[in-house]
């Protein structure tokens, strides 16, 4: 295919108007080198937006003989055209070489290695929490819809869905923690099973506003697919009900969770801030804010790279999944031109 | 009659999706009210100063002087929340009411002209969506030690993508019906054909997003004040309280407590006001 025509059907698939499938996929992959370009640029711009000059930031407490600035000014390609010191920064950060931190003076890539782990555990252990317990009420409230149960969980799924996770997470110390002693209060613990029960408190904590939000998504789709012509002629034909509900209501009902996924794992990931600071979890989160603090510019920078991918990956692999489950949604997702 | 006895017995099926009993509306519109009050004189019915500091009461329980209790400095905790609500309310509503003008005239354009605007102003919104809006507010706000109305610019332009997808869908809806037609065949300039008839039917859905966005923005502001970023430490604020409380558990938990369940029940009885008054003003609404 001549190169003219390949670029004809990008710009029709990107303007969604041949072929719908495509279109949304090609939309979706397109924009992904684009974020990376935005993301990666406005990362880059962290070292100009703190107050001083770059090479101060950078040399944090350090004695700025002529030697080390050189040094710094090398390292970090502080010289040269805007476009030169970004495309010099971007080809190190390609080969994950992001410079020291200048806290610890260790690799940033290192500093990062050793505290990704425990945020993405807490962030699993939250998602199960969020999809499995906000599908399960979810689906109760719309099989009982306005009786005591719907009502009950309804009205705390408005609560929580407005909760910040730092908020829902001081509620639980102080229940779990502080009265009862359930729970431990810090920290996270050494072995599988500490590890666990330390994270729950933070994991619960966390999935409180997610699962909100998947418990009124779940209701209000599964009510609606409870009124579809297809579940009057099931129970019509005599189907147990129990069949009804789990194979025509429960997995028609789930598409509309499923387009929350990536919203979802993206709140998780940046929430994780917030409660890995309430419960003192040396996770991404603590190390973000303690960088801020001592304007360590180089984990920073890091830092947010990482969890950019992190969240476009999240999204990539939600958009996949969506037009898996649902054939229908191939058609409907086309995006409308509007004449 | 006959349509009366149809509409008081009720839609047959239950497509219907909730709606907040009218209790509710009223206690969120009560607690929105006082919200206001606060704000407007809260340094007038506070019972302390909220600045007041005791180092000698240090960190105490609730008592019958200090309702809630004291802070780790022996301030009024009752008081540094009323006074507080100023700075944890200010912001969102900047942000809300910004948003909004921003966003709509955004995705009215968009929605109304089509074409190459519309392509362009939604790549955008897409690129923005995929933006994680507490870590771009943490980072920018903290690296350049930026104080709170950065940080208020900042999460208005991070919210201003909702508004307008919300507002373009809305004018897309509108666009094809017969009174939009009859003006452009009026000849009605497309200038006056947006402020003056596409603006007033968008406007009620706008009006009830832009409670969310309050809701929404009110929770990463404070967010960003817990991580002691934006409010100016010693400044009567909630997430300050809360910040600075919640490591002393056992001396006053409700110092913690209380700034925390102010924020949710504002943040709820917000978007409770926003989806009651988009049930009333949209043609969606009342279609249900």
């Amino acid at each position: 295919m001549p190169a003219r025509a390949i670029a004809r059907s990008i710009w029709s698939g990107w303007k969604g108007t041949r072929h719908p499938v495509l279109s949304f996929a090609l939309r979706r992959i397109l924009i992904i080198p684009v974020l990376l370009l935005i993301i990666s640029f406005l990362v880059f711009s962290l070292t100009y937006l703190a107050p001083g000059s770059a090479v101060t930031a950078l040399l944090g407490g350090k004695p700025s003989t002529p030697q080390a600035i050189a040094q710094i000014e090398a390292e970090y390609h502080l010289n040269g055209s805007l476009l030169h010191r970004y495309l010099g920064w971007l080809g190190g950060a390609v080969h994950l070489q992001l410079g020291a931190s200048i806290r610890t003076s260790q690799p940033v890539v290192q500093v990062i290695q050793s505290s990704l782990g425990v945020t993405i555990d807490l962030a699993i252990y939250a998602f199960i929490l969020t999809i499995v317990v906000g599908i399960g009420l979810g689906f109760l409230a719309a099989v009982r819809s306005r009786r005591a149960a719907d009502r009950i969980i309804s009205g705390a799924s408005v609560i929580g869905i407005s909760a910040p996770a730092f908020a829902s997470g001081i509620i639980l110390l102080y229940v779990f923690a502080e009265v009862l002693g359930i729970f431990p209060v810090y920290g996270l613990g050494s072995g599988f099973f500490s590890v666990f029960w330390h994270l729950t408190l933070p994991a619960v904590a966390l999935s409180v506003s997610g699962m909100a939000l998947v418990v009124k998504l779940t209701r209000a789709s599964m009510i609606e697919v409870l009124d579809r012509d297809y579940v009057l002629f099931a129970r019509a034909r005599g189907l147990p009900r129990s069949r009804i509900l789990f194979s025509y209501v429960l997995r028609n009902g789930m598409i509309p969770v499923v387009t929350a996924g990536g919203l979802i794992v993206i709140y998780l990931l940046t929430s994780a801030v917030l409660v890995e600071v309430t419960f003192a979890i040396p996770g991404t989160g603590s190390l973000l804010v303690q960088s801020i603090d001592f304007k360590d510019i180089p984990v920073i920078q890091g830092l947010t790279l990482t969890l950019a991918v992190l969240i476009l990956a999240a999204n990539l692999v939600t958009d996949v999944l969506y037009l898996i489950l649902d054939p229908r949604i191939r058609g409907g997702l086309a995006w409308q031109p509007s004449r | 009659m006959a349509a009366v006895t149809l509409t008081e017995v009720g839609p047959i099926s239950g497509a219907r999706t909730s709606r907040a009993p009218l209790l509710i509306v009223g206690l969120s519109f009560a607690w929105i009210a006082m919200i206001v009050i606060f704000c407007v004189a809260g340094t007038l019915i506070a019972p302390f100063s909220a600045t007041a500091q005791n180092l000698s009461i240090g960190m105490a329980g609730p008592s019958s002087q200090h309702w809630l209790g004291t802070n780790n400095l022996g301030s009024d905790v009752l008081s540094i929340i009323i006074v507080g609500t100023r700075s944890a309310v200010i912001g969102p509503v900047v942000i809300a009411a910004g948003s909004m003008a921003i966003g709509s005239a955004l995705g009215m354009i968009a929605g109304y002209f089509g074409g190459r605007a519309d392509t362009v102003i939604m790549r955008w919104a897409d690129v923005m969506y995929a933006l994680p809006g507490l870590i771009v507010a943490i980072v920018v706000v903290g690296v350049t030690g930026g104080g709170y109305w950065l940080a208020v610019l900042v999460i208005t332009i991070l919210s201003i993508p909702y508004d307008t997808r919300v507002v373009r869908a809305a004018t897309l809806e509108q666009r094809g019906r017969p009174y939009l037609e009859a003006a452009m065949l009026l000849g009605v300039r497309n200038r006056v054909l947006l402020i003056r008839h596409i603006f007033p039917n968008v406007l009620p859905i706008e009006l009830a997003n832009a409670f969310l966005t309050f809701a929404f923005s009110l929770v990463t502001l404070a967010s960003l004040s817990f991580l002691g970023l934006g409010v100016p430490p010693g400044t009567p604020d909630w997430g300050r309280l809360l910040a600075s409380s919640y490591e002393q558990l056992s001396s006053n938990a409700v110092a913690s407590i209380a700034p925390g369940i102010m924020l949710v029940l504002t943040a709820a009885s917000a978007s409770i006001l926003g989806d009651w008054l988009f049930e009333r003003l949209s043609d969606r609404g009342r279609a249900r």
